[in-house]
């Protein structure tokens, strides 16, 4: 266990709610190496708190990378400067005494600033509340066995599910696209037999929905797939838009059969 | 006084549901949408209940004090889910599955909940797999089965090290399904902060929004509770910075009995303390242990590292204690036994900590299979520790992590408040003294998919509750008195932080109603919390407003409940005066340190009924055993 502590210089993003202008703050503070990234900011809170003024706010809940919940832009990356995790699994140890360290939240349209470090990503749950989901009711079901998938198919499945809906992709890009997000549902689905029935409706229908909510294209920047904490393949988007193709096709060789 | 009722149907422990689903009553398809239910929490058994209750047709209002249904802490649950399914034929079955559960639960939960338990586990594993959710396979593309703690048949499925992510992500699919559909409608950063009972019968609750710091009322016909456990009461535990007891302790403060509050799981395989700046502590899923081995040094205050400690001079003590379980031994016992040595001195360089060792797995079975089994939890570790654990030994300790105490229910998982339904771990229910791995994500399930929607139609059938609306005098008078809290909270405006004192909090419940507990400990628990309360209401510090997002505020109001409940803890404990499952008294052991039970005076549940500011009233359900009789709960 690593003793000596780091003395570190932090400008944190400072916005009282949604309509005012938000700017940095500094503070100082002295960290021990072990302590996470997180656990650094609970520190400062316990001292502002003690001297009555208000928190920082920010968001985490599981601490352990897998709620999604956390999400701060650490020096420019979400998630901070290691590939493959989440805020809440930085730790100390990975900057060195005497830094400057830049804090801010997620920014997005599509993602607006509620207070300080907290952002509103509800849009990610209008997606999938807009057909992210396979249609079977609670009972009723065949017996699991009955369903085999090969493990090569599941494990890639599993993959896209990995998915913690934490918004770093829609952070990280440029033109603040959601589709890594939307594409590894899509996936994840598309690539079992129990996804099939909906598929091209599936795809459709949240696209469309992501599409209104203001969220952007994809450029191929391949930004996202390097932030996201679970190391979500953007082959996923490749897949969505190729079954977005054939949903179009098939719609429009259903309205010619209406014709004829 | 209530008279407490456990309403188990009549007839053989096997057909006890089948009778009851038939003889419940139902309600006509049409009448259904008249009905409004509350669903407070979206975990496993929140999401579940509230997406089934939606497609019978029931107007479901859902709560979740996160920004999204799939944030709730059932999502961290890394190891797997447990079914009796004998897929892989090695001798499981609905009895064994059941006697496992009994048995693990140290002979103190209801037989005919736990059976019932054990008889829907498969419709679940069946309905997730239908829902898409990727379970680990194998080649031939059927499900693939590990073994886990406190079995010895393989009976637990699992999606690499994220199974609760996997099934949570797979119920709230099924609750967006509901809120596309209509059925389901969703309020997120919400906190339920107080129930409404009109007549004595649960008719709504009170929320605070969140971002507005607006206090909300809701009305409906029936209210079901689904909001996980309280082992942050001890500030230091694996559950997420978020999770709170108040939902269900201002709910026992209404009237609902609380069953076994001082039932608590410290779990053995969490990553040891670092410093007191830390928020929480990490599980490492149970499941390493069919391939860790643990040890300590045989020498007291050994300071060298692992890997100069020699075979012999190193004390595999599960494997030597409890040979036919050993490594996989359940976790109240693994925890106990990590205590024991570290307490003898031989823990990590005299500290708090033993090893988890690979090198014998890895040698057998090469890095590549562990790195499968177990690559991404080896990960985590790494990520948290930085250091290596194909190369040296994990290190471990046990955490609060889960626990089995909660608001008391009946078979139907009502409460002691007729219309409130508790569900998962919120209730008390099934998992007795002690929880087996894998279990946990079984129980919310079942509540939530084959249960509730059963045993609240019946409700309804049945007691026909009556419309109400918020305009109703007592949803005033009861959010009056939720604002007067918010205000008193913040009016106090003294020195201290809220973490602080639930810092001090946390280290008295640890020390005191953590892992061995004895009388003495146990009233000087009850005294200090009591000052610190009462210090607390004197002089914390709350910064900003109640009309605005305030964190600050919120774990203020969280932190009142855990004073009260960690009263009632200390409480429970000292009143049972026997050693079972997690619950150890110092006083009650066999020469051996093994855990010993009183049945003849201990063999019940302990609900307690709220009175006012520190008194309470036991009543004691008597638990009977026709099928899985009480014995000595050997590993060895």
């Amino acid at each position: 266990m690593n003793v000596k502590k780091l003395n570190l210089k932090l400008k944190i993003w400072r916005q009282k709610n949604r309509n005012s202008d938000g700017s940095f703050i500094n503070y100082n503070v002295q960290v021990s190496p072990d302590a996470s990234f997180l656990e650094m900011l609970d520190e400062i809170n316990n001292g502002l708190e003690a001297t009555d003024q208000e928190a920082i706010h920010f968001e985490s809940d599981c601490r352990e990378g897998i709620c999604g919940t956390c999400g701060l832009v650490i020096n420019g990356r979400p998630h901070g400067p290691l590939s493959k995790i989440a805020t809440c699994q930085l730790h100390m140890r990975n900057f060195n005494d005497g830094e400057t360290i830049w804090v801010e939240p997620f920014r997005a349209k599509a993602f607006p600033v509620i207070k300080d470090l907290i952002v509103d990503r509800s849009g990610f749950d209008q997606i999938l509340q807009t057909g992210g989901y396979v249609s079977v009711n609670t009972g009723g079901t065949p017996d699991a066995n009955l369903i085999p998938i090969a493990k090569d198919t599941a494990s890639l499945s599993m993959d896209a599910a990995s998915c913690i809906g934490c918004g770093a992709c829609v952070a990280a890009c440029k033109n603040a696209s959601a589709m890594l997000f939307v594409s590894a549902k899509i996936s994840q689905y598309a690539l079992l037999p129990q996804g099939q029935p909906e598929r091209y409706r599936r795809v459709e229908r949240m696209v469309k929905v992501m599409d209104d909510l203001g969220f952007g294209s994809c450029t191929n920047t391949y930004a996202c797939e390097a932030e996201c904490p679970k190391g979500i393949s953007i082959t996923n988007i490749a897949r969505m838009n190729r079954d977005f193709i054939v949903s179009r096709i098939k719609k429009q060789d259903a309205e010619s059969d209406v014709i004829k | 006084m209530i008279k407490l009722d456990s309403k188990i149907p009549g007839g053989n422990i096997s057909e006890k549901w089948a009778n009851h689903k038939f003889n419940m009553k139902l309600v006509n398809p049409a009448n259904k949408r008249k009905y409004t239910v509350i669903v407070v929490g979206t975990g496993l058994a929140g999401a579940s209940a509230a997406a089934s209750l939606g497609e019978l047709g029931f107007n479901v209002l859902a709560f979740t004090f996160h920004d999204s249904a799939r944030r709730a802490h059932s999502i961290a649950a890394q190891g797997g889910i447990n079914a009796a399914k004998n897929y892989q034929n090695d001798g499981d079955s609905i009895f064994r599955l059941f006697y496992d559960t009994v048995k693990g639960g140290d002979f103190r939960a209801r037989e005919a909940n736990v059976y019932r338990l054990a008889e829907v586990s498969g419709n679940i594993i069946d309905q997730c797999v239908a829902q898409g959710v990727p379970f680990a396979r194998e080649y031939g593309g059927m499900l693939d089965n590990r073994s886990f703690g406190g079995a010895q048949v393989s009976r637990t499925f699992y999606a690499r090290g994220q199974t609760g992510q996997q099934l949570l992500l797979g119920a709230v699919s099924a609750l967006n399904r509901q809120i596309d559909k209509g059925t389901v409608k969703l309020f997120t950063r919400r906190e339920m902060l107080d129930v409404v009972l009109i007549d004595g019968v649960a008719n709504g609750i009170i929320c605070r929004n969140l971002l507005t710091g607006e206090i909300e009322k809701y009305a409906a016909h029936a209210v079901c509770l689904a909001t996980g456990g309280y082992s942050n009461v001890f500030f230091l535990s694996t559950n997420a910075m978020n999770c709170n007891t108040t939902a269900i302790w201002r709910t026992h403060k209404r009237g609902a009995y609380f069953g076994n509050p001082c039932f608590t799981q410290i779990h053995p395989t969490c990553l040891p303390l670092h410093d007191d700046s830390q928020s929480k502590l990490t599980l490492m899923s149970e499941s390493l242990r069919n391939d860790g081995r643990v040890w300590v040094s045989r020498k007291k205050n050994d300071l060298r590292s692992p890997i100069e400690i020699p075979e012999e001079e190193r004390d595999y003590y599960l494997e030597r204690k409890y040979p036919s379980f050993g490594n996989l031994s359940p976790r109240d016992i693994s925890s106990r036994a990590a205590k024991e040595v570290c307490d003898e001195g031989r823990g990590i360089k005299g500290g708090e900590a033993v090893y988890l060792d690979f090198a014998d797995a890895i040698n057998r079975l090469g890095k590549k299979v562990i790195e499968e089994r177990y690559g991404n939890l080896f990960e985590i570790y790494e990520t948290i520790t930085g250091e290596n654990p194909y190369k040296v030994p994990m290190m471990i300790y046990p955490a609060p992590h889960y626990t089995m105490g909660g608001l008391w229910v009946d078979y139907n998982l009502m409460s002691t408040i007729p219309g409130l339904f508790v569900l998962g771990e919120a209730n008390f229910s099934d998992h007795g003294a002690n929880r087996l791995g894998a279990s946990a994500l079984m129980q919310g399930l079942a509540d939530g998919y084959f249960v509730i929607p059963y045993t609240l139609s019946n409700y309804i059938a049945s007691a026909k509750p009556a419309a109400v609306t918020t305009d109703h005098p007592e949803f005033k008078k009861v959010s009056k008195e939720v604002t007067d809290l918010t205000n008193k909270l913040l009016s106090i405006k003294g020195k201290r932080t809220v973490d602080d004192f639930h810092k001090q909090l946390g280290r008295i419940m640890w020390k005191k109603v953590g892992m061995a507990r004895y009388e003495k400990g146990l009233k000087e628990a009850v005294g200090e919390i009591r000052n610190l309360k009462e210090e607390f209401w004197k002089n914390v510090t709350i910064p900003g407003s109640g009309n605005d997002v305030n964190q600050t505020l919120e774990r203020a109001g969280r932190l009142v409940d855990y004073f009260e409940l960690g009263e009632l803890m200390a409480m429970d404990a000292l009143n049972r005066n026997e050693s079972c499952g997690g619950h150890f008294r110092e006083e009650y052991q066999f020469e051996d340190g093994e855990a010993k039970r009183d049945d003849e005076n201990y063999s019940y549940v302990a609900a307690w009924e709220y009175l006012g500011e520190n008194k309470w009233n036991l009543h004691k359900e008597v638990l009977e055993f026709e099928y899985v009789k009480p014995a000595i709960r050997s590993y060895k």
